[in-house]
């Protein structure tokens, strides 16, 4: 796979060193060449230490951002460090190392500046609740509204950037619950955007951090921000591709 | 005939007092320090329409005419402060946005720094 591509993981962890080592590993085995930075979004285990044994960078945040800002950070820290090609992929297991290769293919190829691993697209097999699949298949029908593309999974945290989607993301991106937002941004900004069809675990250790009370607030939140969205100009100047 | 009610002395005395109470602790807290004038703005203005309203019985007689009270002229004073009060709560919820905002750009690049002053460590 393209040598000459600089690709780096993004794995944000939030008190997860029980999964963390095993995520890092896999990366690597499954994309050798591949740098892994996990972004430890305020952890008071032993995720930092962890990691860092594993053979990851690790970023440390001083206090819990939530998702969105952690996410950033490792963006940020990409964009930084030059990196072409941008993964993420979430400490807590739910992201399948293994269908890293074919999330980044199509950022690989040139064919988009991001790509997102769906679970919807046939192909994945993900199995949730019924009211979250309504749900995401409800921000995925107003995203697709909104962005005149179909899209099938608009919450999926599972993507890879190129450098125009990455310096869009490391200078404007959602707090605490981006992909939704994120995705509108990058069509909004004229970035091609595609789907891959992924498959998803449920967690193996810990407790998701979305339960039922936070579901409603991310689901009005989330509606918020795209009407507002709505009315808001583009505002990050991206430079020629 | 309808006379229009009037602002009993007693309630514009007292609520004169708070107003002007109102006005000297924000002045105070400016003196002191402990109140930057950017965020004082907003307290100055309310202490002193508040003064000016309370002061001034003819005038709040005439406004809540204007306005349609009858039965009471000071419930403008309550409708004024409340709309103040709203003000200044907005104003700080734009302020608190600002500052997280701009502590989650503190808190990533101070992230960014650790790890790169751990890598330069480690490769010494």
């Amino acid at each position: 796979m393209s040598a000459e591509l600089r690709r780096i993981a993004v794995v944000p962890a939030f008190n997860e060193d029980k999964n963390i080592a095993r995520v890092v590993a896999e990366l690597k085995e499954h994309d050798p060449g591949i740098d892994v930075v996990v972004v430890s979004d305020g952890s008071i285990d032993r995720t930092y230490e962890v990691a860092r044994a594993a053979g990851a960078r690790v970023l440390r945040l001083p206090f819990n951002l939530g998702i969105g800002g952690a996410v950033q950070t490792g963006f940020r820290y990409a964009w930084e460090n030059g990196y072409d090609l941008a993964v993420r992929c979430d400490g807590d297991g739910q992201h399948i190392p293994a269908e890293l290769p074919k999330v980044i293919a199509p950022v690989v190829a040139g064919d988009a500046d991001i790509a997102i691993g769906s679970r919807f697209v046939s192909g994945g097999g993900y199995r949730s609740s019924a009211t979250r699949r309504v749900g995401i298949r409800l921000l995925a029908l107003a995203v697709s509204a909104i962005a005149r593309q179909r899209v099938t999974d608009a919450t999926s945290g599972f993507q890879a950037l190129n450098r125009r989607a990455l310096e869009l993301f490391a200078a404007d991106y959602p707090h605490d619950y981006p992909e939704v937002e994120g995705m509108v941004m990058t069509i909004k900004h004229r970035l091609r955007l595609v789907e891959v069809p992924v498959d998803m675990r449920e967690r193996e250790h810990g407790r998701s951090s979305i339960t039922a009370l936070r579901s409603i607030y991310y689901m009005v939140k989330v509606l918020i921000a795209l009407f507002v969205g709505l009315f808001r100009r583009t505002v990050v100047p991206l430079g020629e591709a | 005939m309808i006379f229009d009610s009037q602002t009993p002395l007693k309630v514009s005395i007292a609520a004169t007092l708070a107003s002007l109470v109102l006005v000297l602790v924000v002045f105070e807290l400016i003196r002191s320090r402990r109140l930057q004038e950017r965020y004082a703005l907003l307290w100055l203005l309310t202490g002193m329409v508040l003064v000016v309203l309370s002061a001034w019985r003819g005038g709040l007689n005439t406004i809540a005419a204007w306005l349609g009270v009858r039965g009471y002229p000071p419930a403008v004073l309550f409708a004024v402060g409340l709309l103040f009060v709203i003000l200044v709560l907005l104003h700080y919820s734009t302020v608190i946005s600002r500052l997280s905002d701009q502590n989650v750009v503190l808190a990533q690049r101070l992230a960014l720094l650790e790890e790169r002053l751990a890598r330069a460590r480690d490769d010494r």
